[in-house]
Formats: C-alpha cells, structure tokens, sequence
C-alpha cells in the first residue's frame, strides 16, 4: 500500500470500449425444443446403452413367436427340469450337465433326450423351454407395463392438470373422487374385477386402470396448483394463450421430471402387481407365462435347479434398471439447465 | 481505538460441479470496538461469504484456503469446533435477512430468546426467562411478559426481526453481524429496525458488522463503509469519505445509479452496464474493468493494489495512481465532492 | 391542466376480495377509484400486502373483479368473457412486466419463443422468418443481442431476463403495460439499465405505465403521479412532486419519512413520523380532490380544511 508499484507509462491509457455490453457471443444451434431434448439424451451414454437395451427387449417380445425356439406352452414331460445347455459346445455350465449326488452327470442323455436336443436356458418341471417362456413372459409383463404407463399418462396427468388449473369446487371434487378410490385397496378391485371377468389380464389391466393413475394424479395436481402462480403462466394468459396451449406449452414440460419420475415407480410397481398377482395364484392363468409366474416357478425349485429363477430374475432387473436410469435421462434431457456441463 | 476483530487476506473457494468458484479473493479489513462496519455490494459479491467466515458457518464444499480472522489476536480458523460454538451467539452474533425463516415455529418466543443464555451462561431457567423479558423490551415488543408465551407466527414480520434481534443481542455480544437485515422488510418497518440497532449499539456498546445493498440504508447506519466488488474490497473509508468522496469507479456507478428524492426527472439514470464476471474463472486484471468506463490498459493485466486517499481511507483503482490520467467523474460525484469541501475535506 | 389529458384507463369503485364469504375472507383492494392518462408513468407505492399487485391484476383481468368497473379506452372490460374475442383483442392492448426475473419466464422454453409467444397467439406473423426476424428486432429493442434469440433463459443475468420480458410484452404492440415492481429483485448497479430502458421505449412507442414499487426513490423519479396504497385503498394521489413536497395524508408522511437517501448528512437529520395502524381508516371518509389534482383519503370537513 505504501510503495507505488512502476508501471510503464503507456499502460494508462483510456480504453474505451463502447461493446462492452455483451460480452460474449455463444450461438447455439437453431434446433426447436424436442430437438433439443433429443440431443440431449443422446448425449448422455448411459441413457442410450438402457434405451437400446429396452429396445432390444421390446423388439424380442413384440417378435415372440418368430424369435421363440420352442412353444412356450409345450409340455414334454419327459424332458422336465434339464439344464441349460447351448447346442453342442461344450461351454461349462451350458453343457447339459448337472450335479446329481456329487457327480456331474448329462442330464440330457438320462432323460432320453433325441440327440441334438437343446434348450438353451434348460426346460421346466414340465419341460417346457424356459427361454421361450420367459420372452413370452417378458411380453405379458410389458404389456402390463405399458398399459399402466398409458393409464398414468391418459388418465393421471390430464385429471391431475384439470383438477389443478381449474382449482375451487372443480378440484374439491375431483379430489373427493381420488381419495374414494384410492381408498380401495387394489387387491380388492383385482377380487372384485375375477367374480365378473375372468383371471387374467384384462382383469389385471382393469384393476390397474381403476386405481393406478391416483398416485400421477395427485403428484401432478400439486405441481400443477405451485406451476399456476408462477409469472410466466400469467405472462401466457395476460398475452391472451388459451388454457389447453398453456398445459401443452408451459405446464407438461414443466411437469415433465414429476411425470418422468413416477412413471420410473410404475413400470416396477405394475410388473410386481401382476408377479405378485401371479404369485399368489389370482394373476395369468396356466399355462401362460409372465416374469411373475415364472419368478414364482423358479423360486419353487430355486435350491436344486437355480437356474429356472436366475433367468427371468435377471431380465426383470434389466428391465427395472434400464427403465430407472433411462427415467434419470429423460428428465436431464428435458432440463434445459442440465444440459451442456 | 481498539481492533476487536481483523481479517487478513482471506481467501474462500467453493467446490461445485461446473468447477472451483473463487467467491472470496483476498479480502482484509478490521473492525473497532462499538463501530458500525458496512459491506455494501450487489449480489454475488461476496457479502455473505465474508461475513459467514467469520463464524465458519459456510457451506460443505467451501474452504477458506488462505487468510486468518483474528479476534483478539486469536485466529478463529485455528479454533476447535467447541471452541468456535462458545463464540457463536455469545461473542459474536448473528442475524439474517428472512425473519420468517430464522425462527423456530414450534417454540415459544421467550424460550428462544432465553436459549442462547442456558446453552452459553450458567444461569438458572428463571433469571434467562427473566433476561428474555429484559431483552424482548428492549428491542421494542410491546407487553413482553405476556407475549413470551407466543409463538412466531403470531407477530408481524417487523416484529419477527426484532425478536432475531432479541436472540443475537441477549447476551450482549462484543459483534453482532446483520446480514441484510431489513432487505425482507417494508421501508417503514426498516427504518424502525435501523433505528433499533442504533439505539441498542449505544445501549450495550456492541459493534456492528452491517451488510446491505442499499446505499441509502448504509448513510444511516454506518461509521465505515467496505465497498465489496466481484469477491474483493474496491474501496473503504469513513461513511463520509465513501459518500462525498468516493474514488473508484465502482463506488460511483453505485452512487450515480440511484435516483434521491431530488434527481432531475429528465435526466437520465447513469447505469452501469453488463453484469459482475464470473467467479469459475476471475478475471487476471481488475474484475470491474470490462463494465468501468474508465478502463485503462493496466485495468485489464493487473490487479490495482489499494491506494491511499487519506487516512482511513483506500480505494484499489488505477486511476490514483501518479501517472494516471485526471478524469472527471460523472456530475452527480462532483456535487458529492463539493458537499466534501464544505464539510472541512479535501476532495480530489 | 388535467382534464385536458385523455385517459386510456379508468377504474371505478374496483373491488377485489378473495375466499368470499369464509373466515379468511381478504379485501385486498377495496373501492378503489382513479384515472391514467395516456402517455403518462402512473405509480403505485405502498406497503407490502396493501392490494398493489392485484389492482395490477385485475385491470389486467388476471382476476375477475368483484365489484367495479374498469374502463379502457372507454370500454368497459370488467366484466368482458374471459376467452371471447374481445378479450383477445384486449390482450394485444394491455401487457405486463413481472417482478421475478427468474419466474417470470418459462425454463424449457428458448428466448425466441418466450418473445414470439404474443405473436403466435395473436397471429402477427405469417412464417418463421418473419417470426425471427420480429424476435430480432425486439431484442435489439431491449439492447440484448439478437444472436441470443436460440439460448435459454439460464444463461442470462437477472437484468437480461427482466429485459427478455420486457420484449416479450411489447411483441403484442400493446398501448399500456402494468410494471409489477420490475426492478426490486435487481441489483442496484442493474435497475438502472432496465428503468432507462423502459423510458426509452415509452418515449418511442407512447406507451403508458403503471409502475407498481417499493422503491420510493425510484418511483418519484420514473412517475408523473403517484397513488399511495394502504390495505386495499388508495389513500393519497398526486403529481409526484406535490406527493413528495406536501404529503397529506398520515401514511403517506411516514412513508416518506422513512426513505433512506444515500447521504450521511441528511440521514443523520431524519426523523421518522410513526404510523398509528390501529384503526386507519373511518366511515365518513374517502377519496377526494382536496387540491387541484391532489386526491387524499378523508371526510368532507377535512376536505374543506384545505380547500380554503
Ligand atoms: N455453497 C456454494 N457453492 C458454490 N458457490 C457459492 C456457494 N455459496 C455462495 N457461492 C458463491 O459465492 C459468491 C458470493 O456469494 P454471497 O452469498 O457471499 O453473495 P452476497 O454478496 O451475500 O450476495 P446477496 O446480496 O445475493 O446475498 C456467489 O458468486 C455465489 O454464487
Ligand atoms: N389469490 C389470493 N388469494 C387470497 N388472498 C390473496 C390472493 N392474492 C393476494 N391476496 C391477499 O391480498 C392482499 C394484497 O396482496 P397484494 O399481492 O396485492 O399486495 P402487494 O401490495 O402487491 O404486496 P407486495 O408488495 O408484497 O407485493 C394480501 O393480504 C394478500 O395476502
Ligand atoms: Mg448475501
Ligand atoms: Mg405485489
């Protein structure tokens, strides 16, 4: 502080700079909103290896019965419970063999199999082949799945938006209705839906469709009634926006990470209705398949024959992880904030 | 007079996800006993942070990587966490800017107030209950004995203040640190609660660490003025100094911006354009440069140290010194500087 | 001199109350009448919670007000349907700029169609060109850089993204705009960029305002007249300068008294007048002109006290 520092003297010379206003010049692509979205997920590594895994998974079930190396409801008793085994390589483990008292036996030949006999993820206590039970399982299951996820969307979001930007004794009694019905439990519906339907999954489906999109709707509701206040929103209805243009432009793009999350919790939640539903014995009726009915199977022989449970347990963790951080990167893809860091 | 507390070359980074943000780049400044301090800067400058280093109560991914706080000649940064809680509320204080946040809804108002006497004093629940009364009538709450048994939301927010005034003055701190106190508050209601800490600081002599945005709040409150900029000090002085006569250009954006009651209507309002710099990545030279109409080619390479103006007063600008060119500065300033000379300064 | 003037809004014995008939019934404007003249800077100052914004809002008919009437431009658009053609007409007249920076415009949506939104609806422009080139313009107007059009509004500083709402209400070509307290969430250093800003358009264009604030400095200096607000009504207006010089009413002189001013000595000479809000107001009085131009809130007998 005492001691001027020397500094040459042309350094203090006046720099005006009359452009000093804006500072920096970014120009970003001239790309529209969706555009952006997308660009975004594709961006994001992780999010692409889930979505093309789900794909894979949703092409293989929509092509079942082209892709299925067996019937999936095929009984060959004679053939039941042989383990996986991958036409003749001799890959450990994938060979046919199996441990019978201690020895490791082919259990192909002591059923009497023809020659040239494989199941590739071994048969069930009815010989039936597991692999094609269990993509036919996978495609009962995503059906379950996507109908609850269009229930949420088509029913939960449009109601929960409805009953929050009218407000007042419109959304008194739209939540009198929601709190009615999620007052019964879901097992009951299910009960009810069986003595007038039969099982199956139309009454799965049903029982979904009555109570599922309750949770959607109230979370939506919510945000919507916090999104209303918001400045911008009275920006779009002082300009003279209609309603629907405001849900469509401002409210579900800002709703989107709400909608996104709790469509993350019902995919799962469906495929474990229906597994737990299947479980019990009140889900898909025999002899169809679904990751539930061969969960319950499996777990059935699950200390001699793992195998039966490993397979579809391991499909359904796919599915559940990949929807989870495919849901992650959607909702990073719909923030603009997230985006380029 | 006497030093209680003095901040040397404290630097406080933050760890975030878009890189190191450099909020607090070498700021020192001291306080005196029963003085009032004013930070005064826009938002983002570092007010807070400066202030909240103090007491340590940054945030999880700060640190402060260089500096010392001395209070007493004891540095605060090399204090055990129980030694920096027997400081806090008790030494020195602290009150912030939302009342409605600050205080706990589910307790009664005379148990918050007395709190800070059980956990720092040995006193009996009777004689801090008794203090609380004490305390809460001083800071101007109507019938303090009845409306101990009252809960937050049950006063106005004006009142709300002054019950967190309450708390941070019960024990009659050495420095209480007012952290844009009255920003949240109607002008009526603040020119009340200034009022209050004035009156109190005479009461029970404690100094006081006053940051604000508002300049016009600053000329009644303060003794010295800090003028915080980009995470550094641009100038300080006396209160009379920085308002009659500022000299960095900063100070006199700020001043200049501001209509008074008797600013020309057909004049234009001197604004300062664009906005503060980044602090992912300051700037190498003085990070007002690009927004200073005064900017010289120094500005952008080098730091401008702090300049002498006079005694207590230093302002960090080029333009003091020797070989700088003489530039006027905007008309408003120069009318400050003639209040200056009549006042018995020496303006520039 | 005033009656020369042509108003462009007028509002008559508005009144807007909220939760009607339930305990927490709130009269946050009650019976509150005046004039803007075309051209003019109207403010509107008052404590927090005295019913600014919602006059705001209801002439803008974000509300459907209870009770009143509100002209504009001579028609009366109280009780106009709220999505029939004339209130789209009315929408192109009437805008709005809000106080939130960060609220006030929609995060996921770019800065050229949170500008062109008043274009769309309205069908101003034919094609995207003519939609962008519109957006340049406006963005020019605001002094922002028309290359910024493709960005989102987090990229931008609080004063920038006052300014990008600022375009987008003048997109519509509207004749009057309410001001919801535009500058008191920004800094100092930037308020007076945005307030020169607003002038120059409003010389360019002939807009007309209404300036809702805090900030009683800034509203002196922006406002032709001034309309001082407690709980619901409008107890004072004048010309700015007569408010300041010669504040007659109560509240409005310890409003006043109460404005810090960014000098030492003068703060050090103030004296705060206290406000008893005990019970403000009295059955026999109300709004009337007690000077020339000078409208203050009080009973005939008061009146006549200042009119001799
Ligand atoms: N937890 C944190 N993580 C990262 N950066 C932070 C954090 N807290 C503060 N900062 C940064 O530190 C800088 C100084 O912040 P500070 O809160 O001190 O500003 P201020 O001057 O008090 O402003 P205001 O007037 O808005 O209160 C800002 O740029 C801010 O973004
Ligand atoms: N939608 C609403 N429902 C119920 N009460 C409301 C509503 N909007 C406003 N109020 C109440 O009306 C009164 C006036 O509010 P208003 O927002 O107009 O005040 P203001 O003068 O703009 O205050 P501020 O300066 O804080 O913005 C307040 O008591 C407020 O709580
Ligand atoms: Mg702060
Ligand atoms: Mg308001």
């Amino acid at each position: 502080m005492e001691q001027i520092p020397q500094i040459p003297k042309e350094k203090f010379k006046l720099v005006h700079d009359e452009n000093n206003a804006e500072q920096e010049k970014i120009s970003t692509p001239s790309l529209t909103y969706m555009q952006d979205v997308r660009r975004r997920l594709f961006k994001n590594k992780v999010a692409v290896v889930c979505l093309t895994l789900l794909s894979i998974i949703v092409l293989i079930s929509i092509f079942a019965p082209v892709i299925a190396p067996h019937d999936p409801n095929a009984q060959q008793v004679t053939l039941s419970n042989l383990p996986p085994k991958l036409g003749n390589l001799n890959i450990p483990g994938m060979n046919g063999y199996q441990n019978m008292g201690g020895k490791m036996v082919d259990a192909y030949k002591q059923a009497g199999a023809p020659k040239g006999t494989s199941f590739i993820l071994g048969t069930d206590y009815l010989g039936r082949d597991l692999l094609s039970r269990i993509i036919y399982g996978t495609r009962l299951s995503l059906v379950v799945a996507v109908l609850a996820t269009l229930v949420d969307l088509l029913i939960g979001v449009p109601y929960g938006i409805v009953s929050g930007w009218k407000g007042g004794k419109t959304d008194t009694f739209m939540q009198r209705i929601v709190e009615i019905v999620s007052s019964i439990p879901n097992l009951i519906v299910v009960i009810l839906m069986m003595i007038v339907l039969k099982p199956g999954l139309t009454s799965i489906v049903i029982a979904i469709a009555i109570t599922g999109w309750v949770t959607m709707a109230r979370l939506v509701r919510a945000q919507t009634f916090q999104l209303k206040e918001q400045e911008y929103i009275l920006a779009a209805r002082t300009l003279g926006e209609p309603s629907m243009k405001i849900a469509t432009k401002h409210l579900i793009p800002n709703l989107s990470s709400t909608i996104i999350i709790q469509t993350m919790f019902t995919i799962p939640n469906a495929i474990f209705f229906e597994a737990f539903l299947s479980f019990i014995g009140i889900g898909i009726p025999a002899p169809n398949a679904s990751l539930g009915t061969l969960l319950s199977d499996g777990q059935k022989a699950f200390r001699f024959l793992p195998y039966q449970m490993w397979a579809p347990a391991i499909i359904l963790s796919i599915i559940m992880i990949a929807t989870n951080l495919l849901g992650d990167g959607l909702r990073d893809a719909f923030d603009p904030q997230s985006s380029d860091h | 007079m006497d030093k209680i507390l003095e901040v040397k070359d404290l630097h406080v980074d933050f760890d975030t996800y878009n890189g190191t943000v450099h909020a607090i780049r070498g700021v020192s400044f001291h306080l005196n006993a029963g003085e009032t301090l004013a930070i005064v800067g826009e938002s983002g400058s570092g007010k807070s942070i400066t202030v909240r280093s103090i007491l340590q109560l940054l945030a999880s991914n700060a640190t402060i990587s260089k500096g010392e706080i001395l209070y007493h000649g004891d540095d605060l940064l090399q204090k055990s966490e129980k030694e920096m809680n027997n400081i806090r509320g008790n030494k020195i204080s602290m009150i912030f800017q939302d009342p409605m946040t600050s205080l706990d809804p589910t307790m009664t108002i005379g148990k918050q107030v007395a709190e800070p006497l059980l956990i720092h004093n040995n006193v009996s629940k009777k004689d801090a209950m008794k203090r609380a009364e004490e305390v809460l009538r001083l800071v101007g709450i109507p019938n303090p004995a009845a409306r101990m048994k009252d809960y937050p939301h049950q006063f106005s927010g004006g009142q709300r203040q002054r019950i967190v005034i309450a708390i941070a003055i019960v024990d009659y701190p050495e420095i209480l640190i007012a952290d844009e106190p009255t920003t949240a508050l109607d002008v009526t209601v603040q020119a009340e609660i200034i009022d209050l800490l004035r009156e109190l600081q005479q009461k029970i002599g404690t100094a006081i660490i006053f940051i604000t945005h508002d300049l016009g709040v600053v000329a009644g409150i303060a003794d010295r003025v800090a003028v915080m900029y980009a995470g550094r000090f641009v100038e300080y002085g006396s209160v009379e100094d920085i308002f009659y006569n500022p000299q960095h250009p900063y100070t006199w954006g700020l001043l200049d911006s501001m209509p008074t009651l008797d600013t020309n209507e057909d004049a234009r309002l001197n604004s300062i354009p664009g906005t503060p710099p980044n602090l992912l990545d300051p700037p190498k030279g003085d990070a007002f440069a690009p927004r200073n109409a005064y900017a010289m080619q120094i500005d952008e390479e080098q730091q401008p140290p702090f300049f002498k103006v006079s005694k207590n007063h230093f302002a960090a600008t080029w333009l003091l010194h020797p070989d700088a060119p003489k530039v006027t500065p905007p008309a408003a300033i120069l009318n400050r500087f003639k209040k200056f000379e009549q006042l018995g300064g020496n303006a520039k | 001199m005033a009656d020369e003037r042509e108003v462009i809004v007028s509002v008559k014995n508005l009144k807007q109350y909220f939760n009607i008939g339930k305990p927490n019934e709130v009269k946050a404007v009650d019976d509150v009448s005046f004039d803007i003249y075309k051209g003019e800077t109207f403010g509107l100052v008052g404590e927090s919670g005295s019913g600014k914004s919602t006059t705001g809002r209801s002439i803008i008919r974000l509300y459907n007000p209870t009770d009143g009437h509100i002209f504009f431009n001579g028609q009366d658009i109280s009780k106009i349907k709220a999505h029939g053609p004339k209130m789209k007409e009315f929408r192109r007249e009437m805008q709005m700029i809000f106080q939130d920076p960060y609220a006030s415009l929609n995060p996921r949506m770019k800065v050229k169609d949170i500008i062109a939104e008043g274009l769309d609806v309205h069908g101003l422009v034919k094609n995207d060109q003519e939609r962008d080139a519109r957006v340049r313009e406006l963005l020019d107007m605001v002094n922002l850089n028309p290359e910024h059009m493709t960005r989102y509004p987090y990229e931008f500083s609080g004063g920038q993204r006052q300014r990008i709402g600022i375009a987008r209400a003048l997109a519509v070509d509207p004749q009057f705009i309410i001001a919801d307290e535009p500058i008191s969430a920004l800094d100092v250093s930037i308020q007076a960029q945005v307030v020169n800003l607003m002038q120059d358009i409003q010389k360019k264009q002939g807009l007309t305002y209404l300036f809702i604030a805090h900030d009683l400095s800034m509203v002196k200096y922006i406002s032709d007249r001034i309309a001082v607000m407690y709980r619901g009504k409008i107890v004072e207006l004048a010309d700015s300068n007569e408010i300041y010089n010669n504040p007659l009413h109560a509240y409005t002189q310890s409003l006043l008294s109460a404005i810090p001013v960014p000098d030492p000595e003068i703060e050090k000479r103030r004296t705060r007048i206290d406000f008893d809000h005990k019970s403000p107001f009295k059955d026999d009085q109300r709004l009337q002109e007690v000077l020339p131009g000078h409208f203050l809130y009080c009973s005939n007998e008061e009146a006549a006290t200042y009119k001799k």
